[in-house]
Order: C-alpha cells, then sequence, then structure tokens
C-alpha cells in the first residue's frame, strides 16, 4: 500500500544498488554512541585479546603501531537507516592479529570491548579472512575520537553498530553472548542486506 | 534470551496535526504497540510510493508513554527533506502511515530508575527529553528534574508554554532556557556549573540533539565531573 503524497527523492540507479533495504545515502559521517566520548590517552593504552577472561596477549600503542598494515575501502550501513560510501580505512586485520599471538581460531564467537564499556558480539567467521580490522586511520587520518579513535573495530559488512568505537579488546567467548545494543532489542547479527535491524527480523 | 517477537510494521494513522513552531509540526497518531514504550524512545516511519519505492527515518516520541492508542511526533521541517518534507506539506489528518516501534533501550527513563535527572536538549532534540518529562510529572513528580535547552531563537522554542508552565508549577522541575542566536551564547562551563548547583550531582543525565552539540554539552558535563557511565546520548545528525 503506498502513502497519499508521497513520491520520494530516488536516488539514482548506481546509488539504488549499492543501498541496502531502508537505507539512505548521507555526505556526513553522523556520529552514534551511547554517551560520552572515553578519555584515552595512548600511553597507557592497550589492545587485549582474550579467550574467555584469559588474555591472550596484548599490545601497547607502539607495539600495534609495528603490526601489518591492511587497507579497505567501501560502504557502510548505520542501523539508524543512513550509508556512507566509498569510506577508506587503514588498520590491522584481525587475521594479522591472530598470527602475531599465534592463536587459531580460539571460539565461535567474540565480544568486541569498548573503553566505554560497550560491547557488541561478532561471529568469529567474520572477523577473520580479512573481513574486518582494528582500524587507527580513516581517509588518510587519524580516527578521531568522535568517529571512536584511537582505534575502532571495523567490520563494514555488518550494520555498524557491530564495529565498536575506542575498542579495547576483542574476548573469545564459548556461546554467542550479546552486547550492549542486542541485549537492548537489537539483532544477533545484523546483516544490512537482510535488514536485521531488531530482534526477529 | 534475545529470541523475541519480531517488531511488525503497524498502520498509523494521523489523529492530528498542530503547528509548534514556524519549522517543526506536532504529530498525533493512532497507533496500538505491542509492546510497553519507554520514555526516550523513537519510531521508525516508512513512506511508500505508488511505485513500491520506499524512503524510512527515525522519530522520537514525544507523548509520555499511555496506554491510550496514539503517540506525538514532533518534526522539523527541512528544506530539501524527503521525509520531513512530506510530514511538512503534505500529510493530512486521516492520513495512514507505516510505522514501527518503539525502539531504543539506551536512551531511556524509568520512574524506576530514580534521579535527579538532568536533561540537556539542542532544538529538536528537545523531543525525547519532553517525553522523559512528561512521564516523570504524570508518574514520579516527587524526582526532581532540570531541563537545559539550548535553541538558536526564541521562536524555535518547541512547547515553550507547557515548558513554562510545568517550571512554574510543578515542584522539583527547573528549566533553563539557553538562546544561541544574537547576543546569546552556547552552553558553557559556566551554564552547566549553574545547572548543577540548581539540581544538585544528577543521577542520570541525558543529552540530545544535533553532533555537534551533543559532542559539546557531553564533553562539558563530563570536564564538570560527572560519571559518564550516567550520561547517555543520542544524536539526530547533523
Ligand atoms: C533516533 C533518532 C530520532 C530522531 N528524532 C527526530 C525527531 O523527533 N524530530 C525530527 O524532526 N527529527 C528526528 N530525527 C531526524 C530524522 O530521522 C531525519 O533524519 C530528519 O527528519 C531528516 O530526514 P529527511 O528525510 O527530511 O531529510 P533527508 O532527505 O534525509 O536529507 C536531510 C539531510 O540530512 C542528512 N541526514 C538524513 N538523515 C540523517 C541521519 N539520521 N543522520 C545524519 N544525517 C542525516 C542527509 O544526508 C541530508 O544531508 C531523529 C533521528 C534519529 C536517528
Amino acid at each position: 500500500m503506498s502513502t497519499r503524497g508521497f513520491t520520494g527523492r530516488r536516488p539514482p540507479e548506481t546509488t539504488r544498488v549499492r543501498l541496502p533495504p531502508g537505507q539512505s545515502l548521507t555526505e556526513d559521517f553522523p556520529v552514534l554512541q551511547i554517551g560520552p566520548n572515553p578519555r584515552i590517552d595512548l600511553d597507557t593504552w592497550r589492545f587485549t585479546l582474550r579467550a574467555g577472561s584469559r588474555p591472550l596477549k596484548s599490545w601497547s600503542w607502539a607495539e600495534f603501531g609495528a603490526l601489518p598494515r591492511t587497507r579497505w575501502s567501501g560502504d557502510i550501513h548505520c542501523v539508524t537507516q543512513w550509508s556512507k560510501f566509498d569510506t577508506a580505512w587503514e588498520g590491522v586485520s584481525v587475521d594479522d592479529l591472530l598470527a602475531d599471538a599465534g592463536v587459531d581460531a580460539p571460539t565461535a564467537f567474540a565480544l568486541a570491548e569498548g573503553y566505554d564499556d560497550y560491547t557488541t558480539n561478532v561471529p568469529f567467521a567474520d572477523l577473520t579472512d580479512g573481513r574486518a580490522m582494528v582500524a587507527t586511520h580513516y581517509d588518510g587520518a587519524p580516527i578521531t575520537s568522535d568517529h571512536g579513535g584511537p582505534a575502532r573495530l571495523l567490520v563494514p559488512h555488518l550494520y555498524f553498530w557491530k564495529s565498536a568505537k575506542w575498542l579495547k579488546g576483542l574476548r573469545f567467548t564459548q556461546k554467542d553472548e550479546g552486547g550492549f545494543w542486542e541485549m537492548r532489542g537489537y539483532h544477533m547479527y545484523g546483516d544490512p542486506w537482510r535488514e536485521q535491524r531488531f530482534t526477529g527480523d | 534470551m534475545i529470541e523475541g517477537p519480531r517488531l511488525p510494521w503497524l498502520d498509523a494513522t494521523i489523529v492530528g496535526i498542530t503547528p509548534i513552531t514556524h519549522r517543526v509540526k506536532s504529530f498525533r497518531l493512532a497507533v496500538t504497540f505491542d509492546r510497553p514504550a519507554v520514555a526516550g524512545q523513537h519510531v521508525e516511519i516508512r513512506l511508500t510510493a505508488p511505485d513500491g519505492y520506499r524512503a524510512q527515518r527515525s522519530y522520537s516520541i514525544a507523548s509520555a508513554p499511555s496506554r491510550d492508542g496514539t503517540i506525538e511526533l514532533m518534526v522539523e521541517g527541512l528544506p530539501k527533506g524527503e521525509v520531513s518534507g512530506f510530514f511538512d506539506g503534505v500529510a493530512e489528518v486521516g492520513d495512514t502511515l507505516e510505522l514501527r516501534g518503539p525502539i531504543g533501550g539506551a536512551f531511556v527513563w524509568r520512574p524506576e530508575d530514580g534521579g535527579p535527572l538532568l536533561l540537556v536538549g539542542g532544538g529538536s532534540g528537545v523531543v525525547p527529553l519532553l517525553a522523559m518529562l512528561r512521564h516523570r510529572a504524570a508518574a514520579a513528580p516527587h524526582i526532581p528534574a532540570l531541563l537545559i535547552y539550548s535553541v538558536r531563537a526564541a521562536d524555535e522554542v518547541l512547547v515553550q508554554d507547557e515548558l513554562v508552565r510545568r517550571a512554574e508549577t510543578e515542584p522539583g522541575f527547573d528549566l533553563m532556557l539557553n538562546l544561541t542566536g544574537d547576543g546569546g551564547r552556547r552552553i558553557d562551563a559556566a551554564l552547566i556549573g549553574e545547572a548543577l548547583e540548581r539540581l544538585g550531582a544528577p543521577r542520570h543525565t541525558f543529552i540530545c540533539g544535533a553532533n555537534p552539540f551533543v559532542g559539546a554539552a557531553s564533553d562539558l558535563l563530563v570536564e564538570a565531573g560527572l560519571d559518564p557511565r550516567t550520561i547517555r546520548t543520542e544524536r539526530f545528525g547533523g
């Protein structure tokens, strides 16, 4: 059923094919977060991989900076209905982190943890094989605090709430444990192309 | 745990439209949610063109949670806005739209969460805060609350009469209206300091508005010593 009097402002076909259902293109870079930006000092910053509560490996900012670099460009999709095209990121792939830590596949699931105590769950398979990185640069410059710097997760094939800002670590879990939004009615997986915004979508 | 019923698209009929400023209109929609709402939540609106093309946007609920089968939204008409332009120029009483909700589990306040409650709104970002104030007045009037409401000009204040009346008649509710335009100032440390002195240490703080406003306000509040974990933010965009 159509809405009386609504014609809409259709984006060009080239844009439409790149927009998942229910999304619109934005040129801005909207900011989404649940609270204030945490204050993060690079001198004390650490990034830690854990299996459950057991630390597997931890890097200081300098050690992290010495890891192999990865770049990715493409489109990102936020659950609040905007998408941004051709974003360019650089950081360290989760594959390279695991290799440096000397671990294979600890468990089938992970929780990303932020310095703001935010958490979000991502299956292990969605973090590896080049599908995710811990990004430190956006568009050639260090990621600003508003966008999750100094380091944020980037899992661009899922809704952007999965790309946790101000990342302090990844915790591998036995079960698929919901994170902050997943416990509040948002989808456990969050595939934009299947419009998995909310529980049951 | 997280398995739950799908959030369905519902038909909502516009039963009332009231202009509240030159850019913002209030819309009352008849809709029955299949789950209870909490103050601070929003809905998704979906408009469909005759050829099936759709546009989808989020709007905060301005009304307090109620069982009367209606909600109020306040939409600011943006000059070329695809959806807000429809609300501003096309929508009429009797029209039916698709909507789903209520959505959002972080930017929410329930009476049992307690107070004091510090609300900081910029422009149309006051909308979800209004739902909290309305709910507080009806369900928990003993909880102290203070609203810092920042707008460019006096004629952009949403529901000024209601806010002023509440501040005058509701013990425990305090209003600080701040104009940023002509001769006014942006919210700053002094203003935040005054608010904290008037309210006392807030147990919960909610900040809503455009990006730069929310960023600036949350930094000021953290600098003023508030525990970041007690501060929740929502951004409408921009
Ligand atoms: C949780 C939430 C609650 C909201 N509550 C309200 C409300 O109560 N009242 C209200 O008037 N508006 C509210 N908004 C904003 C609203 O969803 C729309 O973004 C706004 O009405 C503009 O839509 P449009 O179709 O008219 O404009 P568009 O045609 O989309 O264009 C307007 C401009 O804004 C940009 N834009 C659009 N949407 C967003 C976005 N979400 N973030 C960043 N930039 C964007 C576009 O790129 C474009 O430059 C809310 C947004 C969110 C996320």
